[in-house]
C-alpha cells in the first residue's frame, strides 16, 4: 500500500511533441493517499487508460514524475513497482488450474509453499471460488474468470496500488452489481490503494471514496461523488454526472446579472470571475419545477423513468430539461419552469464562476 | 443461430456433384480393380482381398512405408519447431512484416516440379552452389546421384526450404491475435520468457497448430513431384516414398490390382493418423 | 527486438538462396553452367528468355497453365460460394458428415487418384483439355475453398440478411449486391489459396494432359530429361514460374496473416 503522487506529468504518443494536441495528457499533479479507493472517470479518449498504463509502468511518461512513498519509481518496470492490475477482459492462463493461476505471482517470486497456500485460500475464500480451485481456468464463465484475475492482483500482500482497467465490460448486466459490490468490499478488507477507470459513471460513483473526472487529457475535477453531483467545476463535470446531465444554458451576464434571453435568472451566490467569452447556467434537472410563474417552455418530449419522468422543454432555442414526479404535462403544452437558485449556477469559459452564498443564520 | 432448412441441399448440390464426380467415380474404380486381376485385354478375374493380402506382406511395401514414417516424422521434427521459433522471433508490428510475410510465403508459389529442378541444378556437386560449396569450400563427399544419405539430407532441406513457411505464417497469424494484455499481466506477474511461451503464447497458438500440423502431416505423408523430380526416387530405391512407389506401379507397370489395394490402403493410412492427430490435438476442447 | 531480427533475416537470406541460383542460371549460357562453378553470370545472356517467348511449345504451356488455374479458380469459387453459405446459416441432414466428407479429400494422396482420373477422364472424353485438370484439381480446392468461405461467412451476423429480406430484397439480390461485397477479403483468400494449389500441382496435370493442355510443368520435364542438359533454359522456364505466383502475392499481402488465420482462429 502506498500513497502514489504524480508530478507534472505529461504524455505524448508522438515522437516529437509540439501542440498542446500533441499531448494524450495534459500536464497533471496528482496525490492519492495510501489505502484510498480511487475512480478515473471519463469519456473514451479522454486519457484515463494512458494515466492508468504511466501509473502502472507499461508506459514512460514523456515527462514527469511518479512517485510512491515519495520514493521515485517514473523509471522502474511493473514488476518492479509490485502493482497489480486487471483488464477489461479476463487474463487468465488457460491451461493452469484456478489454485495455480492464483499462485502463479507468488511463486514467481520464490514464495513458500505453505505461504502460497495459505494466501491463495484466503484470496479464494474473499472471492467465493474456494470450489473452483481445482478447475481448469480455461472452463469458466467471464465473472468467474475476472474473478481469478481480481484475486491474481490480490494475492501478494506487498502490493503498492491494485488498478482496473474498465473490468467490468465484459461481464454480463446483471452480474456487474454483484462484481461491483465484491470490489468494494475487496477493498474494505484488503485496505489497498485502488485506483478505478471506467467511462460508467455509476461504477465509478458507488466504489471511489474520491472520483478524478478527465476530458481530453486534463483533470476536470477531483471530489467525492457527492461534491461532484452537488458542485460541478466544470461544465462537463455537470453533464457527464447525474442522469439525465446537468442543463447547460447559454446565457448573457450584464454587471453582475445573469440573463437568459430577456429573463432574469437569480444565481446562487455573487460571480467569482471577472470577465470570459461564454457565459452558461448550469442547473440539474432535478431542481427544475413547473409551476404556474416562470419563464416560458414549450414541452418537446417526456419520458418516463419509472420513479420520476424527465420532462424535456424548449426555451426558444436552448433545450431545458426537468424532472417531475407524478402528473406531466403533454407535449407542446406550454409550462413554466422554475430555477432553484441555490441549485443555479453560473460557468465562465466553462469553470464554475459562482460562490454560494454563505448562509446568514 | 443456424435455422433448419432441407432446402440448403440447393445450394450444396453443385458442391457435391463435382466433389464425387471426383471422387467416388475414382474411388469405386480403384475399390473394383483392387479386388480383381487382369491379364490384359479387359479381361478380369475376381481375386477378393488377395491383392491387400500381398501388398500388406509385400517387402517393397513395407520398405516405402517405413521410408514414408521416417520422411514425414523428421519433417515434422523439423519444421514445426523451427516455423514457431521464426514466428515468435518476428516483431509484431512495423513496416517490414508484410515485406518479410511475401517473401516468406514465395517458396510455397513455385510449381512443384520447378521446386525439384530448382534444387536439383543447386546441389550438382561441381557446378551447383550449394553442391559447389559443400564438396570443394567445406571439403565435404556430397554427391545425391550417389550416396543415400546425400539424397536424404537433400530431400529433407528441400522440403523444410519448401514448406517452413506454412508453419511460419500459421504460427505468426495466431501470435498476433493474442492481446497486449496477456503480456502486460505476464510482465506484472513477474513470469518469466519461458512461463510466458509455455503459459500464453503455445495455449493461444493450439487452433493454428492443429492445422499446421495435419497439413504438414497430411502433405508430407502425399508428397510426389518434389522428391520424384530431385532424385527419382534413387540412388536406387533410397528415397522412394510411398507416392513414387505407388505411381510406379500404376502408371509404370500398370499393375492395375496391387496399385489400386496399394492405393486404398495408403488413403486409409492417411485418413487414420490424420485422425488421430485431429483427436489427440483437440482432445481438451471437449471438456 | 534488434537482436531477434537476425533470425528472420537468416531465414529469409536461406529461402532467396536456391531462387537466387535458379535466376543466375538463367542468364548464363549453357556452356559456362557446365564447365565450372561461377557465382555470377560471367556471360550473361538472354538466349534461354528469347527461345521461351518465341517458341510456341514453351510459352503455350504458360499460357496452358494460366487458362486451366483460372478456370479452376471460378469453378472451385462460384461453386463453394453457395455451398458455404448453407453450412453457414442452415442445419440440414446430413450436414455435419457432407462437411466432413469434403475436408477428407483434401488429405488424398493425389498419387491414390493419378490411374483412375486418366482412365475416367478419358472416358468421358475430356483428356488433354483446360477443362480437365481444372475439374481435377477440384478434388482439393473445393473443399479447401468452402472451408474457408464458411469460415469467413460465419463471422457476418444473421442480422445481416435479416435485415435485406425485411428491405425487400430477393435472395439472389442479396447475396450478390450485399453479402460477397461484405466477405470479398474471405473471396480473396480462397481464391487465392486455389491459386495456389493449382499452379503448383504437377502430378495430376502432367496425367491428364498430352499435347493440347500441356502446362509448363510438362514442358520442362521433357527438357531435362530428352535434349540432354539445357540447363539454362530450364533454369529460364523456372523463373518465370515464379512471377505470377510472386504477382498473386503481392495483390493479397494485406490478407495473408488474416487468410492462414482462415477466418477462424
Amino acid at each position: 500500500m502506498a500513497k502514489i503522487t504524480l508530478s507534472k506529468l505529461r504524455h505524448s504518443y508522438y515522437p516529437n511533441p509540439k501542440l498542446a494536441d500533441d499531448y494524450a495528457l495534459q500536464e497533471i499533479d496528482l496525490d492519492w493517499e495510501d489505502g484510498g479507493a480511487y475512480a478515473l472517470l471519463g469519456p473514451s479518449g479522454c486519457g484515463k487508460s494512458t494515466l492508468l498504463n504511466i501509473i502502472s509502468g507499461l508506459l514512460v511518461p514523456t515527462e514527469g514524475k511518479i512517485l510512491f512513498d515519495g520514493k521515485e519509481v517514473t523509471s522502474l518496470t511493473p514488476n518492479q513497482r509490485n502493482i497489480a492490475q486487471v483488464f477489461q477482459f479476463p487474463v487468465i492462463y488457460d491451461t493452469m488450474t484456478v489454485y495455480n493461476n492464483l499462485a502463479f505471482p507468488l511463486r514467481n517470486r520464490g514464495v513458500d509453499e505453505a505461504k502460497i497456500d495459505e494466501r491463495v485460500r484466503e484470496i479464494a475464500e474473499m472471492l467465493e471460488v474456494t470450489d473452483l480451485l481445482n478447475i481448469r481456468a480455461a472452463g469458466l464463465s467471464p465473472d468467474n474468470k475476472q474473478k481469478i484475475s481480481m484475486g491474481r492482483g490480490l494475492v501478494r500482500d506487498d502490493v503498492n496500488v491494485v488498478m482496473f482497467d474498465e473490468p467490468l465490460t465484459v461481464i454480463d448486466p446483471h452480474l456487474k452489481w454483484k462484481l461491483r459490490s465484491k470490489l468494494k468490499e475487496l477493498h474494505q478488507r484488503v485496505k489497498a490503494t485502488m485506483i478505478y477507470v471506467t467511462h460508467d459513471q455509476t461504477e465509478a460513483l458507488t466504489f471511489a471514496d474520491q472520483v478524478v473526472v478527465m476530458e481530453l487529457g486534463q483533470v476536470v475535477q477531483i471530489g467525492t461523488p457527492v461534491e461532484l453531483f452537488e458542485r460541478p467545476k466544470h461544465t462537463f463535470v455537470g453533464h457527464f454526472i447525474g442522469s439525465p446531465g446537468m442543463n447547460i444554458l447559454n446565457c448573457t451576464v450584464s454587471e453582475g446579472v445573469a440573463f437568459l434571453g430577456q429573463e432574469k435568472i437569480d444565481l446562487e451566490g455573487p460571480i467569482t470571475k471577472e470577465s470570459g467569452t461564454k457565459f452558461e447556467i448550469g442547473i440539474r434537472p432535478e431542481f427544475v419545477t413547473l409551476g404556474k410563474t416562470g419563464i416560458e417552455a414549450t414541452v418537446k418530449k417526456v419520458s418516463d423513468i419509472g420513479r420520476h419522468s424527465v420532462v424535456e422543454t424548449s426555451v426558444g432555442e436552448l433545450k431545458v430539461a426537468a424532472v417531475v414526479e407524478g402528473e406531466t404535462p403533454s407535449i407542446d403544452d406550454v409550462v413554466h419552469l422554475n430555477f432553484k437558485q441555490d441549485q443555479t449556477r453560473l460557468y465562465i469559459d466553462g469553470w464554475l464562476a459562482t460562490a454560494a452564498r454563505e448562509i446568514k443564520l | 443461430m443456424k435455422t433448419e432448412n432441407q432446402k440448403a441441399w440447393f445450394f450444396v448440390l453443385p458442391v457435391l456433384l463435382l466433389v464425387a464426380f471426383n471422387a467416388l467415380l475414382p474411388i469405386m474404380t480403384v475399390v473394383n480393380y483392387s479386388m480383381q486381376e487382369t491379364f490384359g485385354n479387359n479381361l478380369f478375374f475376381w481375386e477378393g482381398l488377395g491383392w491387400f493380402e500381398k501388398i500388406l506382406r509385400s517387402e517393397r511395401f513395407h520398405a516405402a512405408l517405413g521410408r514414408q514414417f521416417l520422411f514425414t516424422g523428421l519433417i515434422l521434427i523439423i519444421e514445426i519447431p523451427l516455423g514457431i521459433a521464426i514466428a515468435l522471433s518476428m516483431p509484431r508490428k512495423g513496416f517490414w512484416v508484410p515485406v518479410c510475410l511475401i517473401l516468406m510465403a514465395l517458396p510455397m508459389l513455385i510449381p512443384w516440379n520447378v521446386v525439384g529442378a530448382m534444387w536439383n541444378i543447386f546441389t550438382l556437386p561441381d557446378i551447383g552452389l550449394l553442391g559447389y560449396f559443400v564438396n570443394h569450400v567445406l571439403g565435404i563427399n556430397y554427391d545425391m546421384t550417389q550416396d543415400p544419405f546425400a539424397a536424404w539430407v537433400t530431400i529433407i532441406t528441400m522440403d523444410v526450404w519448401h514448406w517452413t513457411s506454412l508453419v511460419v505464417l500459421l504460427s505468426y497469424a495466431g501470435l498476433v491475435s493474442i492481446p497486449d494484455a496477456y503480456y502486460q499481466a505476464a510482465k506484472i506477474d513477474g513470469a518469466s520468457n519461458w512461463s510466458v511461451f509455455r503459459f500464453i503464447q503455445i495455449p493461444k497458438m493450439k487452433n493454428v497448430l492443429t492445422i499446421a500440423i495435419l497439413l504438414r502431416f497430411m502433405d508430407s505423408f502425399n508428397i510426389y513431384t518434389e522428391p520424384f523430380v530431385l532424385t527419382g526416387g534413387g540412388p536406387g530405391n533410397s528415397t522412394t516414398l510411398l507416392s513414387i512407389d505407388l505411381v510406379k506401379i500404376a502408371l509404370g507397370q500398370f499393375d492395375l490390382g496391387p496399385a489400386a489395394a496399394m492405393s486404398l490402403i495408403y488413403f486409409a493410412i492417411t485418413l487414420l493418423v490424420s485422425w488421430l492427430f485431429y483427436t489427440l490435438m483437440t482432445k481438451d476442447d471437449l471438456n | 527486438m534488434q537482436k531477434r531480427s537476425i533470425v528472420p533475416i537468416l531465414y529469409i537470406l536461406f529461402l532467396l538462396l536456391p531462387i537466387y541460383w535458379l535466376v543466375a542460371m538463367s542468364f548464363k549460357t549453357t556452356n559456362e553452367i557446365l564447365s565450372g562453378f561461377s557465382l555470377f553470370p560471367q556471360t550473361f545472356t538472354l538466349d534461354a528468355y528469347k527461345t521461351i517467348f518465341t517458341d510456341p511449345t514453351w510459352y503455350w504451356g504458360y499460357i496452358n497453365s494460366i487458362i486451366y488455374v483460372s478456370l479452376n479458380m471460378v469453378i472451385s469459387i462460384a461453386v463453394a460460394l453457395p455451398a458455404a453459405y448453407a453450412f453457414s446459416r442452415y442445419r440440414f441432414l446430413g450436414d455435419k458428415t457432407l462437411f466432413f466428407w469434403l475436408l477428407t479429400n483434401r488429405m488424398a494422396p493425389a498419387a491414390v487418384f493419378a490411374l483412375p482420373f486418366f482412365q475416367l477422364y478419358s472416358a468421358v472424353g475430356i483428356f488433354d483439355t483446360h477443362l480437365a485438370v481444372a475439374l481435377a484439381h477440384c478434388l482439393f480446392n473445393i473443399p479447401l475453398a468452402v472451408w474457408i468461405l464458411e469460415g469467413f461467412m460465419s463471422g457476418v451476423p444473421k442480422e445481416l440478411d435479416e435485415t435485406a429480406y425485411a428491405d425487400g430484397y430477393s435472395f439472389p439480390k442479396f447475396f450478390f449486391t450485399i453479402f460477397i461485397p461484405t466477405i470479398k477479403a474471405g473471396v480473396g483468400v480462397a481464391a487465392f489459396f486455389c491459386f495456389m494449389f493449382s499452379w503448383v500441382e504437377l502430378l495430376l496435370a502432367k496425367t491428364l494432359t498430352a499435347v493440347a493442355a500441356k502446362p509448363i510443368a510438362a514442358t520442362m520435364t521433357k527438357t531435362a530429361s530428352s535434349a540432354g542438359y539445357e540447363l539454362g533454359l530450364l533454369a529460364a522456364a523456372g523463373t518465370l514460374t515464379i512471377i505470377p505466383g510472386a504477382i498473386v502475392i503481392y495483390f493479397v499481402r494485406n490478407y495473408i496473416a488474416k487468410g492462414f488465420a482462415m477466418g477462424r482462429v
